[in-house]
């Protein structure tokens, strides 16, 4: 028989019962938990940059920031829904690093536009014309992990690669957020590539639905690539990145992961822009008013209320 | 070894204190018991994602949004570690979740209440992960090893989720009229609920006292809930929020809290599957577990093929 000795046990129980007792008396660090914000909080007040436009700033903040918290919030729909409680973890906790990033941006975004906004009122009660996030990252999954996979892999890639590339942006928030990024985001992107693998190399009717999902997902991809008006100007000022130059590591990426997944590449056109117009100049999908409504549903019932 | 050696070295350990490990011979009915009881503490930590999952895609700031989606993964993770504790007595995972959705194994109870406002998330936190505290702090001295141990990793964070769930309703009862009255609503909605989550009362629960000889309980299903009682009372107070029991009241002498019964009908009615929302909270996790299958498979499917080419490179290398 193995004999435990129970001193430790006995510690840890006392502590738990101890640190509830002392509920009231809250003075914890770890109450701050899963902000992010307070690591950044130096950044965020710091002054634009110079030679860069507040406005620009602040809209190109808000188009990372968007696209972070509107993906986090398709990724989050899985909590409880995923096919394994192993993906239940994973999915909650890439929904969560993505709103991590998201809320430094729209923090960053708020300071910088002066407008006395933080980032729950840009986030909640913004309407959906002033988002500027891009469509790959609102397009829902109805509960098809196979979307799901096909989505993050797409957008981990060119997110990846995009961070990459704002390591040393003249904004120190952004660079700040590239710098915590660049980890999370790989491990989102390997995540996905490896279930890219098991479901397009796994069985045959695995490998149908992830070609499918895959199709389905491809046409919004010419968007990631496509530059604002505000990132050309902000290239120019050094803060942000061409997304077109993202293409050629976005596509090295995934023609790798689908050959070894045995998936073929999708040939279909991409969707199409409304005047030129698409998720950075607030012209959305369908999918996005519902979100927002659902999102924004109790921060609007209460607008006097502190949460 | 005979099994009456057998038997008495087992009743050794347990009156040492000491823990039984997977490999150590134990009485059938204690194995029984602890897969049942392990396998409704995994059940719960599972389904109780759900009433909480139902606001996060609500939440009304990003903080709390994140706080809440940190705390469901936690749930998550519990499950996960308690599965594992099963399996060391012989039952793997995909077994217990076909009982589950199959309702031939229970879980809390509580869970068959539905969320219907956000301070519901601040009152989970509060009484609902602070009952599972007062339940499951003995356990970590339970006298089977594993089960003991995945405690310890789980009531460390039950602690944290306890305190956040005081501190959202600290922020809202500081908040606007509207804020106070649904923390005070939902206080209402949840206390009794909670109260009867302990279990039923000690002359009716006949499971006990073979459970406390055998070191898996360590205090009766009435004091743990006298325990929680003491502790709620000064922490509504803090809130300013009243509990919904006229007969709660100081016992000088008995230096406790006096409360009033619960309903225990509704309580054999939600055990018995006429909860506000078991079919919806089992319909989840059936279609969940459901339209997953096809993902499982092809993982293993994959897996399989893998082990076969490695296999193959390792025929390969021996042949040159
Ligand atoms: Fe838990
Ligand atoms: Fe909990």
């Amino acid at each position: 028989m193995n004999v435990h000795h129970t001193d430790v046990k006995e510690h840890d129980a006392a502590n738990a019962y101890q640190s509830m007792s002392e509920t009231t008396g809250h003075d914890d660090p770890r109450w701050a938990f899963g902000t992010g914000v307070e690591d950044a909080q130096a950044e965020i007040t710091s002054p634009v940059p110079d030679g860069v436009d507040a406005a620009d700033l602040a809209a190109y903040c808000l188009m990372l920031g968007d696209d972070a918290l509107i993906c986090s919030h398709r990724l989050s729909e899985w909590v409880s829904n995923a096919p394994e409680l192993e993906e239940d973890v994973a999915l909650a906790n890439t929904a969560l690093d993505l709103l991590g990033q998201a809320r430094v941006l729209l923090a960053r975004a708020g300071q910088v536009e002066g407008r006395d906004r933080d980032e729950d009122s840009l986030a909640y009660l913004r309407l959906e014309a002033q988002f500027r996030n891009v469509a790959l990252a609102e397009i829902g999954d109805d509960l098809d992990f196979a979307c799901a996979i096909a989505r993050l892999l797409l957008f981990s890639s060119w997110r990846l690669a995009l961070l990459h590339r704002l390591l040393d942006s003249r904004d120190p928030v952004i660079a700040a957020v590239a710098g915590k990024g660049v980890n999370e985001v790989t491990y989102h992107r390997d995540y996905a590539a490896r279930w890219a693998l098991r479901l397009g190399d796994g069985t045959a009717e695995s490998h149908d639905r992830m070609q499918t999902a895959l199709n389905a997902v491809w046409p919004y991809v010419e968007e990631l690539y496509r530059p604002s008006e505000v990132e050309r100007r902000l290239v120019e000022a050094g803060v942000a990145v061409d997304p077109a130059l993202t293409r050629a590591e976005v596509d090295a990426v995934l023609d790798e992961v689908l050959a070894k997944a045995t998936l073929a590449r999708p040939d279909g056109p991409p969707i199409g822009t409304i005047g030129g117009r698409g998720g950075r100049q607030g012209v959305h999908t369908e999918h996005l008013g519902h979100v927002l409504a659902e999102m924004q549903s109790l921060a609007r019932q209460h607008p006097e209320a502190t949460w | 070894m005979s099994t009456a050696d057998l038997e008495q070295g087992f009743a050794a350990t347990i009156s040492a204190d000491q823990r039984i490990e997977p490999r150590d011979w134990m009485p059938e009915a204690y194995r029984r018991t602890l897969i049942r009881q392990i396998a409704q503490h995994a059940h719960s930590e599972i389904i109780g994602m759900q009433p909480e999952g139902n606001w996060i895609l609500r939440a009304p700031s990003l903080r709390r949004k994140a706080i809440l989606i940190a705390k469901v993964q936690d749930e998550a993770g519990h499950g996960l570690y308690l599965y594992a504790a099963a399996e060391t007595l012989g039952v793997d995972r995909e077994a217990l979740t076909e009982k589950l959705i199959e309702s031939r194994q229970k879980y809390s109870s509580i869970f068959n209440y539905p969320t219907l406002s956000f301070a519901d998330i601040g009152v989970i936190g509060w009484l609902v992960d602070g009952a599972a505290i007062c339940n499951q702090v003995p356990l970590c001295r339970c006298s089977y090893g594993p089960y003991a141990r995945a405690m310890i990793r789980i009531c460390k964070e039950e602690s944290f989720h306890q305190r956040q769930g005081f501190e959202l309703l600290l922020a809202m009862v500081n908040g606007s009229d509207a804020q106070r009255e649904m923390v005070q609503e939902s206080t209402n909605r949840w206390w009794w609920p909670t109260v009867m989550m302990f279990g039923p009362p000690d002359d009716d629960s006949p499971n006990t006292a073979q459970s406390m000889e055998w070191g898996i309980k360590r205090h009766t299903n009435d004091e743990l809930r006298q325990r929680f009682v003491d502790m709620a009372v000064p922490q509504a107070a803090a809130l300013g929020v009243s509990l919904p029991d006229p007969e709660l009241v100081w016992n000088e002498e008995r230096k406790a809290h006096d409360y009033g019964d619960p309903d225990w009908e509704e309580f054999k009615a939600v055990v018995a599957g006429a909860g506000p929302t078991n079919a919806q909270r089992v319909a989840r996790r059936r279609r969940a577990h459901e339209n997953g299958a096809w993902v499982r498979e092809a993982a293993q499917a994959y897996a399989d093929k893998q082990a076969a080419r490695a296999a193959g490179r390792k025929d390969c290398e021996v042949a040159a």
